[in-house]
């Protein structure tokens, strides 16, 4: 994993923003590639974003809210995923999902206290033939029932 | 360097040289083995990365890395055996192969000339050589848009020109017309790809007669529809037929630039596509005066963000431009005014990947494919219930049941059909007695589903309809984008209710609620999400309406899906008090003395059905 930088250094953000800010529409890749850096993308930065493009915060603050990729809030060390998608639905990923919320005692959206787990039910990760499908991080778990969680967990 | 269009054949004939050996040619150099290793997603996730390079590694060991090369490939489409490998000249098929094998492969396979039996499939055993000519799943495809798929390495553009890339646009910039170009699309009845099937050739003639100084061509890979991967398939396997079609298009109405939107949650497809890119910017394919004909035309990547509507064309567009993903109201239609409110062509990655394909052979090769309104082939991502998930191409006008028995190889453990859900959470519900449907855009209205961008989910009896519905009800309430209130409020009425009936909760007269809704929202909304957002609850109503008064009026759930209307039961007559269910049972719902029949407390029981799962017993009762 890259280390993500604090957000006390803004510096690797005004790069990004110079090196985007003359394309048409470049608020995207913008906010893309400032949470791949930083993680997240709280008000500080966004400020920061809307200062240089010279547009209002609120514009900003609409598009990171509209888009479920960005995030305000920083996530957990490893990001898990149950895919949602229907293939997965159909063959149980419900009780896959259920069986990591009750393992890690958090819901859906949340991350654990120490930071180590965020779980999210994602939309289709296009795995159908390995369903249900699970990703922490970039390690993707296939053909999953819901006893196999404790002991993938028990590996991060 | 740029090249002349004899330079690029002259590239494309040496590579022929080196890999015709795929396609039965003789092999001209010193290359005469070639491993090709799938690198889709489904593959990629089962670690196929690793074997490549065990392979590569195992090889060089040898001394064999001149005569034997491993090329990683697209899409195979059989992605529930895979990891697959294909060993030419004689296109041994093998699945199911992990990194580990790599030894073996190269020991017995590649040095000792035998087969690997244990990687071969049943059906082949006897012989595994020329596997996607003998496999059932393969024999009554006809890949088209996946044709290149598996067959050669999306990295290499050379490759791409080895099997007559960029001659259909080298065709089309030097010999033809802007108005031949799209009246060969007419021609051939192409429709969009990406759901509502509109003709292609009449949106390429729309944008071409908008005057702008300024025009764009934009590919919708956005492919937000879930169990759908046909679009990354290609993109994956194949990215150069996208970059060769767009500049297609863009010659055809007029453009010289575009964006190709892609979901961010597919980075090989992303990483490909932009290799692609670059590639053919360096030979001159992309860029000023291609093939110096004065034609100018370049390409931008575009990435998603996580948002489903963005798939609606109006709203992709405001994201390109760096707005919320919000559809706009159409007219203005984008042929007139789309992309930064220049006249645009908007195209699915499934469709363009029809274009080079037409141009070299003829509007009639397409369009002798297929049914009467439906010509040419469609891709299916197939997948749920199934025994060969994964990616099929399929002629216009094979039947349903020629899809999920003969090609999807039926549904796994002898459990009954039920349904096959096309057209994700815009499509409907097809029940067997309709499995003998032709799958084209017309039949598939007909029977109150769609064929949307082509996933298609098949259920077995152990899914509950009602369920289903409310999925499709709770992923819609998620991604409307919340600007017009039919969708925004309609949709979440309608999901409470369902939520409801799945509780056990129903009412008399939910049902006509749910259709009252569903009409409104359906003339109410501003976009085609809400438009078709009811249609799964609709068309579940249609052929399962039992199943919904089931749950409201019994307070069933003839599935045994929904939690609230199930319980399990030991049965004290089959129990032999082995104690595994209450060892694997994941709340210590269930107790008892060893020997003698254990007991669920009810009170404790989440209903996971795993004693179910492990009782060796059938003593585990469901109702």
């Amino acid at each position: 994993m890259v280390d993500l930088i604090s957000i006390e250094n803004l510096e690797p953000l005004k790069e990004i923003i110079a090196q985007h800010k003359e394309e048409p529409g470049c608020i995207m890749p913008i906010l893309q590639e400032t949470q791949g850096a930083y993680g997240y993308l709280p008000i500080e930065l966004q400020k920061v974003i809307a200062d240089e493009l010279n547009i209002p915060l609120s514009e900003v603050y609409g598009i990171v809210t509209f888009y479920t990729q960005f995030t305000l809030v920083q996530k957990g060390k490893y990001k898990i995923g149950v895919c949602m998608g229907t293939a997965c639905y159909v063959r149980g990923a419900q009780n896959v999902l259920d069986r990591v919320e009750r393992e890690l005692k958090i819901a859906v959206g949340q991350t654990t206290e120490d930071k180590k787990f965020t779980i999210e039910a994602t939309r289709c990760l296009g795995a159908c033939g390995l369903a249900p499908v699970m990703m922490i991080n970039e390690d993707v778990y296939g053909a999953l029932t819901p006893d196999k969680i404790p002991g993938i967990l028990a590996k991060y | 360097m740029k090249k002349s269009i004899e330079e690029l054949r002259q590239i494309g004939k040496e590579k022929l040289d080196r890999i015709g050996l795929r396609v039965g040619l003789e092999a001209k150099t010193e290359s005469k083995t070639q491993i090709m290793v799938c690198g889709g997603t489904g593959c990629h996730s089962s670690s196929s990365h690793i074997l490549i390079q065990n392979l590569k590694d195992e090889l060089k060991a040898h001394n064999l890395d001149k005569e034997v090369e491993v090329i990683q490939t697209g899409c195979f489409g059989l992605c529930q055996k895979g990891p697959i490998v294909i060993i030419y000249p004689e296109g041994t098929f093998y699945s199911h192969v992990q990194p580990a094998d790599f030894k073996e492969i190269v020991e017995k396979h590649i040095i000792g000339k035998e087969i690997v039996d244990r990687l071969v499939l049943d059906e082949i055993k006897a012989d595994p050589n020329d596997g996607l000519n003998k496999l059932e799943f393969y024999k009554k495809q006809n890949r088209n848009a996946l044709g290149n798929c598996g067959l050669l390495d999306p990295e290499c553009i050379d490759e791409y020109l080895a099997f007559k890339g960029y001659e259909a646009l080298y065709k089309v910039v030097t010999t033809m017309t802007q108005d031949q170009v799209i009246q060969e699309i007419l021609d051939s009845g192409l429709r969009g790809r990406g759901g509502a099937g509109f003709p292609t050739g009449m949106k390429w003639k729309f944008a071409k007669a908008a005057q702008n100084d300024k025009k764009y061509v934009v590919c919708n890979a956005d492919e937000g529809d879930p169990g759908a991967f046909m679009d990354r398939s290609v993109l994956e396997g194949d990215p150069h037929v996208i970059v060769e079609a767009m500049a297609i298009a863009a010659y055809a109405i007029g453009a010289d630039e575009g964006y190709v939107y892609v979901r961010a949650e597919y980075p090989i497809a992303v990483k490909r596509l932009t290799i692609a890119i670059n590639q053919a910017r360096e030979y001159g394919l992309l860029g000023k005066d291609i093939m110096g004909t004065g034609f100018n035309f370049d390409l931008h990547v575009r990435l998603g963000a996580g948002a489903f509507v963005c798939g609606e064309e109006t709203a992709l567009l405001n994201s390109v431009e760096g707005k919320r993903g919000e559809p706009r109201p159409r007219p203005p239609f984008p042929a007139n005014e789309g992309a930064f409110k220049k006249p645009t062509v908007l195209n699915n990655v499934e469709t363009l990947a029809n274009i080079p394909k037409i141009i070299r052979e003829g509007a009639k090769w397409f369009s002798d494919m297929g049914t009467e309104d439906s010509k040419g082939t469609k891709v299916f991502a197939l997948g749920g219930k199934i025994a060969n998930t994964g990616l099929v191409e399929v002629e216009m006008g094979t039947t349903l049941r020629e899809i999920v028995y003969d090609i999807g190889g039926g549904i796994p453990d002898n459990k009954a059909f039920k349904a096959a859900q096309t057209g994700g959470p815009s499509g409907g519900c097809i029940p067997a007695q309709h499995l003998d449907t032709p799958i084209d855009f017309k039949s598939l209205a007909e029977v109150g589903s769609m064929m949307g961008s082509g996933g298609l989910i098949v259920m077995d009896e152990d899914n509950c309809m009602v369920d289903v519905a409310r999925f499709f009800m709770d992923f819609i309430v998620d991604e409307s984008c919340g600007k017009c209130s039919p969708c925004r409020i309609g949709t979440k009425r309608m999901l409470e209710i369902l939520n409801r009936i799945c509780d056990g909760e129903g009412q008399e007269g939910d049902v006509e609620k749910l259709e009252d809704l569903a009409k409104a929202i359906k003339a109410g909304s501003l976009c085609a999400l809400g438009q078709t957002a009811a249609n799964p609850v609709l068309s579940t109503l249609r052929y399962f309406r039992p199943e919904y008064e089931a749950h409201i009026k019994d307070k069933k759930c003839p599935a045994g899906v929904c939690k609230n209307l199930i319980t399990f039961t030991i049965d004290p007559a089959k129990c032999v008090g082995c104690s595994l269910c209450a060892k694997k049972c994941p709340v210590n719902a269930i107790s008892g003395e060893v020997k003698s029949p254990f007991v669920i407390n009810q009170e404790e029981c989440i209903k996971c059905g795993l004693c179910l799962q492990t009782c060796k017993f059938k003593a585990i009762d469901k109702k």
